[in-house]
Parts: structure tokens; C-alpha cells; sequence
């Protein structure tokens, strides 16, 4: 399974990544590759101020619904509108196009606390 | 059968709607009926006309228990000398209970599921597939018909049925060829370029789901009745079968709740998550529910107040405690290829 190394995670399998001042988030290769074909994805509306932990949406795939943790406090200043309409794009491309929302971080320091790429790959059975 | 194969569940829908599908359903059991009075036996046991099933044909039909419930659901195959019956893997112990429970001393009751391996071959270029490695074609075979054919020299008994919507067979033969077999379809759907690839569960669902056909457990059950369920065209009231009476009796008083079809924005609705009207009001349960690909919609089963019952209604479903808006829509959402 691919870890992005510029990314951090929570152990429920969401990133972080910098992208500038804001903050892509998303879902882990291995969240995709668990979950199965991804079918539908609820996000946040632009503006929303979300804080770390809080669920921001909701993904669905063929098996199962799942609920989506914020890894990080912040603004959502931009919604993958994207992958609202193919939501498969979670599966083919999920550190890239299949990107979720981007947000303005209002507690940067949170980023140092999530799992380094390492600490993740280890948390889910990768060395 | 795994829930998916590494193609995945959705890639695993659209290639048994544009190529072919290989269906590793072992798990189906096979019960043969034979003996002097199997014909009376077997028209008393099931809900379809059995009288005019004459080989090599073959018939879709509902097995009943004497309030009406739908014990499980069926396949029947007149075979020249004795009925061929396919049962869900889950209902196999309690069907043979029952056909044995109910068999008078001159009908033998064979549970024929161990030594048959069953392979489904579904997709619109399944037949083409078939007819170049079978050693007759299966093509000039009409749908609900079987023929006995061999493939590699593997005697299989064909029966042109599905579970897809799809054209296509099912193919039945002695359980030690199965993975023989299983490998030449792959080859020879490679070595011809036609499509082909193994279907996993969720997507066997997907296309049963979009098709409208029903699984066991969900849109129709033991505590499910035909009528409300939409099968009143597989029961045969010309005849005596084990139902029949309950059935006369819900048809006279009218049902309570009517199986729907039923398109829901915003989210995928479940088996188990609540129907209600617009305004709120709950007036039923899905059973069923899940992204349709082929069709390109979110749609659910549901059982519903039959005032709600009809096509444009404006509904909604519970999701996680939200209201998404529904509309019941005209089942099959797909409609299958030989119904056309």
C-alpha cells in the first residue's frame, strides 16, 4: 500500500497534507483498499469550521458506510467537487485527484502530533 | 466466493453487462426429485405450474409453507426422468427437511449439492463464448431450457438461466472438474478476446439488485408473502400447492405492505434504514439497497404502505438519522436483456 510521505494520519486512516498555507484532506490507500469501490462521499460546505476529531462526512462504498475524521482543526476552504460526482476517484487516486476537501488549519500544531508516514505504516501492518 | 475479486466490485458489475461473468456458485444446492409419484409430489410443494413442464424446460418458483411465507425460492428442471431443483446455500438443510418431511414413501428425495458443482456463465457474449467450446452449441437453446453438453470432454448439464439479467447459462458437472473447468472458460475467453472474468459477491448482488430479481432474506422471506412481494405470477392457482389457501385469503383482505423500488438522492440507503413520506410520517423498511452501475443510480427495495405504493411518489429514507428524498421508480431498474 502507498503511504505519501508529505502526508500525516490519523490511526482511523484520514491525512493531512500541506499544500501551501491549507491542508488536503483525505483518505490512506489502505482506508481505499479496505473500504473497496468507493460509491458516494458527503462533504462539509465551504466555510464549515471544523475541529480536530469532529466527523466532517460520510464515505460509502460498496460494503459499507464509514464516518470521516478531521485529522486537523480548520476552515474548509475548498470541496473535491470532483470526486463528489465520481466518487471512484477516492479509489484510483486517493493522495491525488481523489482528494476530499482542503482546509485553512486554525491549529497548525496538530499537524506534529499526527503519525508521520512511518508511524502509520507501522500502525497498519506495514514496515 | 469472495465478496470481490482484484477487478473489484463495481469493474466486476459493467464486465458481466458488456462481456462475460464467471460466477463460482458451488454454494447453490442442487436437490433431485424422481419416482413414481414425483410430478403429483412436486406440483403439491411449489407455487409455479408444473404441469405443462415438460424436458427440457425449466421454471422460476417459489417454495411455501402453509401460512404463505416464502420458505426459499427456486429453480425447477424437468429432467426426463426426475426434477432438478436449485436452492440457496443458506436454505438447502431446511428445504430438504421440508421436501422430506412432506414425501410420501414412492418419491426419493436426493440431496445432489456435494457431487455438482455449479459454474454461472453470464453476459451478453456468454453464449458466444459457449458455443465455441461446447461440443453442440448452446445458442439454439431457448431461455428456461436446458440440454446436456460437454465442454473438454466434462459432461455438464446447461441450463440457458441466471441470475444477472444478463443472457448466459448455468452450468452443472461433477464437482472434481470444477477447477478444471473454472481455468478453460478463463483461457478460452482470453484466447478468443472475449471479455472474461470471475464475479465476486457483491457485484453477483449488484446486477440480481439492479435486475430486480430477488434474493432470499431480503425481498422476499419466510415471513414475506408472494402478493406483497410481487410474486403472484409465479404462484399457480389452477392447481393445489402448499399455500395456496393462506395466499386466496391475503389476496381477499389485501396486504399491508408492497414491495417498491425506490430512488433515493443523497446518500445509499441500506437493508434495515426506515421509509417515510415527505412529510416524515414512517411507512416502511428497505431490504435491499445500494449503487446501481449500470444505471448510474442510488436505489433501494423497500417495503412500504401500499398508499405509498405508487411510481412518483415522493418519499424519503432515514440515512444515519438524516431524511434523504426518495421517489419510488418502476422495477427492475434494469431491465433484463430477455424481457426485452
Amino acid at each position: 500500500m502507498a503511504i505519501d510521505k508529505n502526508a500525516r494520519y490519523l490511526e482511523s486512516h484520514e491525512y493531512a497534507k500541506p499544500e501551501g498555507e491549507l491542508m488536503v484532506i483525505g483518505i490512506s490507500d489502505h482506508a481505499q483498499a479496505e473500504l473497496g469501490d468507493v460509491v458516494f462521499v458527503e462533504l462539509p460546505n465551504v466555510g464549515k469550521e471544523l475541529d480536530k476529531g469532529v466527523v466532517f462526512g460520510t464515505i460509502e462504498s460498496v460494503k459499507a458506510a464509514s464516518d470521516l475524521y478531521m485529522p486537523i482543526s480548520g476552515k474548509v476552504v475548498e470541496v473535491n467537487e470532483e470526486v463528489k460526482n465520481d466518487p471512484s476517484l477516492v479509489n484510483k487516486d486517493c493522495y491525488g485527484s481523489g482528494w476530499l476537501i482542503k482546509v485553512a488549519p486554525t491549529k497548525l500544531s496538530e499537524f506534529e502530533s499526527l503519525l508521520d508516514a512511518e508511524s502509520y505504516g507501522t500502525s497498519i501492518g506495514e514496515v | 466466493m469472495p465478496i470481490n475479486y482484484p477487478t473489484g466490485a463495481i469493474e466486476e458489475h459493467l464486465i458481466t453487462r458488456r462481456g462475460v461473468g464467471l460466477f463460482d456458485i458451488d454454494h447453490m444446492g442442487q436437490i433431485e426429485i424422481a419416482g413414481e409419484a414425483a410430478e403429483t409430489f412436486v406440483s403439491h410443494m411449489i407455487s409455479a405450474k408444473v404441469s405443462d413442464l415438460v424436458a427440457p424446460m425449466a421454471r422460476y418458483s417459489l417454495l411455501l409453507n402453509e401460512k404463505g411465507g416464502i420458505i426459499d425460492d427456486l429453480f425447477v428442471y424437468r429432467l426426463p426422468n426426475s426434477w432438478w431443483i436449485v436452492v440457496n446455500a443458506s436454505n438447502r438443510a431446511v428445504d430438504l427437511e421440508w421436501f422430506r418431511s412432506k414425501a410420501p414413501t414412492n418419491v426419493s428425495i436426493i440431496d445432489r449439492s456435494d457431487d455438482t458443482y455449479m459454474i454461472a456463465v453470464q453476459g451478453p457474449r456468454a453464449i458466444e463464448l459457449l458455443d465455441k467450446i461446447s461440443n453442440t452449441p448452446v445458442s439454439p437453446i431457448p431461455r428456461f431450457c436446458w440440454a446436456n453438453i460437454s465442454i473438454e470432454g466434462i459432461p455438464i448439464l446447461f441450463g440457458r438461466t441466471g441470475y444477472t439479467g444478463e443472457d448466459g447459462g448455468e452450468l452443472f458437472f461433477p464437482a472434481k472438474k470444477a477447477i478444471e473447468l473454472w481455468e478453460y472458460l478463463l483461457e478460452c475467453g482470453e484466447s478468443f478476446g472475449i471479455e472474461t472474468k470471475p464475479i465476486g459477491l457483491a457485484a453477483r448482488d449488484s446486477l440480481r439488485f439492479e435486475a430486480g430479481l430477488p434474493l432470499h432474506g431480503h425481498e422476499i422471506g419466510i415471513d414475506i408473502n408472494p402478493i406483497e412481494a410481487g410474486f403472484k405470477w409465479a404462484c399457480d392457482f389452477e392447481k393445489e400447492f402448499i399455500g395456496k389457501e393462506a395466499l386466496l385469503s391475503i389476496i381477499e383482505q389485501g396486504i399491508s405492505r408492497k414491495l417498491v423500488g425506490i430512488e433515493v438522492f443523497g446518500g445509499v440507503a441500506r437493508e434495515g434504514y426506515e421509509v417515510a413520506t415527505a412529510d416524515g410520517v414512517i411507512i416502511g423498511r428497505c431490504v435491499a439497497g445500494m449503487y446501481c452501475p449500470t444505471v448510474k443510480k442510488y436505489a433501494a427495495n423497500a417495503f412500504v404502505n401500499p398508499n405509498y405504493a405508487k411510481i412518483g411518489t415522493n418519499l424519503s429514507v432515514i440515512i444515519r438519522g438524516q431524511p434523504r428524498s426518495a421517489e419510488v421508480i418502476k422495477r427492475p431498474f434494469y431491465v433484463p436483456v430477455y424481457r426485452r
